[in-house]
């Protein structure tokens, strides 16, 4: 077998490309610690969410730890976020809790990197710090300076999907 | 000079296969230009409508038009590269009505309303059983198509030792294998868990486990869609374009990659999914980034083998040839412009697969854009230009009207992209996939309208390219008996000759069993940890 030789310097150049790529992206996980929202060991039984304590409905919305990093938790239920508006600080670390009683849901939030599934039988978490310009692009800017936007249910659950939606307020640190 | 020319022996067979898939097509291109016009807010809000439409849309394109006319076309490529007969002509017209009798069976659920699920159908969101079984036949009869294409590989090269098997029949060959590999996720899915939950059988459903295995088929199932397409780009377009195939050896090298590559890597639709680990996400992932090799040789060679034949035809410079192309040649047309969009799609494919950038498009607009591009552009397109090579060879009569045909394709092309860019952007602004209309924040929904409304001329152009492609081909039976040039004209030859290939490369059983250990791999424990570690089951929602 021969493989003609611009196609060898080619193929050269396409895997050296794809190995630039891959380096970035594992570099990033290993150096930066960047990657996807994972959370393997935390199932929850869904159909009895109302009976947990951490999803009870007094304790939704964001709560300031004592070390200052912010703890967000949601329910996605058909066909509402709740609680419906709550506010994080830009630049410090939010951590997003999300459970759902019923189907499968997903979670965006427009200028961030705040993306996961939610799914019956796991609790979904996400890690990170919003970035205030990168999120002023997307949203509603308030009298006060901080800025408004969606957080959008971005999976499937049935006839009210588009209707699944709520406020997030991010505070930008002065 | 025409004479009567006997049309291809499985003809008949062939051409009910098409015709059932490009009639579905028509149907779903006209749901489509609904689904624009619907998302725009021009017919205001009816979100039963959409859902059902999209899930129709999306079923069709998918999985009917896609499996009616590879299983279709394939039978065609597999009688004209070996030179023999379809194996068993009984068993695939059975087979053609258990997938008629299926694709009915789920579109009249679908239309009923009760199985708007979308073409993915995530439990615990329950259609009505009819939309499983009917699905569950259209996957079961091509099976018929892999065992016939595969018996009609082993029965030639048992009549030609010593020979190689002929690239587009080693091509389709791959194909049926991706397909045999792909459905397996979907059909456990399917058979032990929607539908005994669909009868009542059971009362509850492991949602993460129907996900991992939907994943396992969602992503191969793509290279089962595009192989025809490159069997096409590899075998008829150098052919048709005057010229020769660049290497005979390389295709069959990518065909394999694409096989090993193409399947252990579904993970990365479940990027977001809380229950799988980070490091066999990055696993997958990786796995994800080595198929871009077969793809980026797939344009190398095929772009080589365009060259060769611009450069037969007088064309000389480095960018000259292209001009010498056969550009009023609607198989030759296809086969750039189909090569042409998988570089636009195959962008956006990396942004997708680049593991924790995912998060910045994941569930957008953006990643039905990129599909769309992968999908429409790329294999549709493909199968257009074989539907135009194969018409006159099928029925023994010339295509009606080659002009309008090039229309059609660019007509296409156009569509495809004045639907699609602004689709990427408006992803890019975070507007989520699979919404029937906006009821956000006015302020946020005014920055995605001017875009979507752009994407309604999109749609309307490809309706109106596939429609003109139903009216050439209908009245393509009906035109001058086709000229014996065209009905001889055979694969294309490659430009060096082909060595004896090591056998690995003319046959598929070391590749089926790394295959094998690659998706043990990349699969067993993601799928073996729901039986390992207490998992609490779903309830079912259904639509009544």
């Amino acid at each position: 077998m021969s493989i003609n030789v611009y196609e060898k310097r080619y193929l050269i150049t396409v895997s050296v490309l794809v190995g630039l790529m891959l380096t970035l992206i594992v570099g990033s996980f290993v150096l930066l610690n960047i990657y996807p929202p994972s959370n393997s060991g935390e199932t929850i039984d869904s159909t009895r969410l109302h009976l947990s304590e951490e999803f009870a409905e007094s304790n939704l919305g964001a709560r300031t730890n004592p070390d200052g990093t912010v703890t967000v938790r949601l329910v996605m239920a058909k066909y509402l976020v709740h609680p419906q508006e709550f506010t994080i600080p830009a630049d410090v670390q939010v951590t997003f809790r999300i459970a759902t009683p019923d189907v499968v849901h997903g979670l965006n939030v427009p200028g961030t990197n705040i993306n996961t599934m939610v799914v019956p039988g796991y609790v979904s978490q996400v890690r990170t710090q919003v970035v205030f310009p990168e999120v002023a692009k997307h949203g509603i800017r308030n009298p006060d300076g901080s800025v408004t936007v969606p957080l959008f249910c971005n999976e499937y659950c049935g006839y009210g999907h588009q209707s699944m939606w709520a406020r997030v307020t991010v505070k930008p640190i002065r | 000079m025409t004479t009567n020319i006997a049309p291809a022996p499985s003809g008949r067979l062939v051409l009910a296969h098409v015709w059932v898939a490009f009639l579905l097509f028509g149907v779903a291109l006209l749901l489509g230009v609904y689904q624009v016009l619907a998302r725009d807010g021009v017919l205001g809000s009816h979100a039963a409508s959409y859902y059902a439409s999209t899930t129709l849309h999306g079923v069709v394109m998918g999985y009917a038009l896609t499996i009616f006319f590879i299983t279709g076309i394939g039978y065609a490529i597999s009688e004209r590269a070996l030179g023999t007969r379809v194996w068993a002509p009984g068993l695939a017209w059975l087979c053609f009505w258990v997938m008629l009798a299926g694709t009915v069976l789920a579109a009249l659920s679908i239309l009923a309303g009760k199985a708007s699920v979308l073409y993915t159908f995530y439990p615990p969101q329950m259609a009505h059983w009819s939309f499983y079984v009917g699905a569950a036949l259209l996957v079961a009869g091509s099976i018929g198509w892999i065992v016939i294409t595969l018996v009609m590989s082993a029965q030639w090269k048992g009549a030609h030792r010593g020979q190689n098997l002929p690239l587009a029949q080693f091509g389709m060959s791959i194909c049926a294998l991706v397909w045999a590999w792909t459905m397996v996720g979907v059909v456990l899915e399917v058979l032990l868990q929607l539908i005994p939950l669909a009868f009542g059988l059971t009362q509850s459903i492991d949602v993460n486990l129907a996900r991992a295995l939907f994943a396992w088929t969602l992503h191969p199932i793509v290279y089962f869609w595009l192989i025809p397409t490159y069997v096409f780009l590899y075998t008829i377009v150098p052919e048709e374009a005057g010229g020769y195939l660049f290497s005979d050896e390389m295709a069959r090298v990518a065909f394999v990659m694409l096989l090993i590559f193409g399947l252990p890597i579904g993970m990365h639709h479940l990027y977001m999914d809380p229950p799988h680990s980070a490091g066999f996400k990055l696993l997958q992932g990786i796995g994800t980034f080595l198929v871009v090799i077969p793809t980026m040789l797939t344009g190398f060679t095929v772009w080589a083998s365009l060259e060769i034949s611009g450069r037969l035809r007088g064309g000389t410079g480095l960018f000259g040839w292209m001009r010498r192309l056969k550009w009023d040649d609607p198989v030759v047309l296809a086969g750039v412009m189909a090569l042409f969009m998988l570089i636009l799609g195959g962008f956006g494919g990396l942004v997708n697969a680049a593991y924790a950038q995912n998060a910045m498009v994941h569930n957008t607009q953006w990643v039905t854009a990129h599909f769309h591009y992968i999908f429409g552009g790329v294999a549709v397109t493909g199968y257009f230009g074989l539907a135009y090579y194969f018409w006159p060879r099928l029925t023994g009569r010339a295509l009606w009207a080659p002009k309008l045909a090039l229309a059609q394709i660019w007509l296409w092309i156009i569509g495809m992209n004045i639907l699609s860019l602004p689709w990427h952007y408006v992803g890019l602004l975070g507007m989520p996939r699979r919404i029937a209309y906006y009821a956000y924040a006015p302020e946020i929904a005014a920055q995605w309208l001017p875009w979507t409304g752009i994407m309604i001329i999109g749609g309307v152009l490809l309706c109106l390219s596939g429609w003109l492609l139903l009216l050439i081909l209908f009245l393509s039976g009906r035109t001058l008996p086709a000229s014996s040039a065209t009905m001889a004209g055979g694969f294309a030859r490659p430009y060096e000759a082909t060595a004896v290939l090591p056998r690995s490369l003319n046959g598929f059983a070391l590749w089926n069993w790394l295959l094998l250990a690659l998706m043990a791999m990349a699969w067993g424990y993601p799928i073996v940890q729901f039986f390992l570690v207490k998992q609490y089951p779903a309830l079912p929602w259904g639509f009544s």
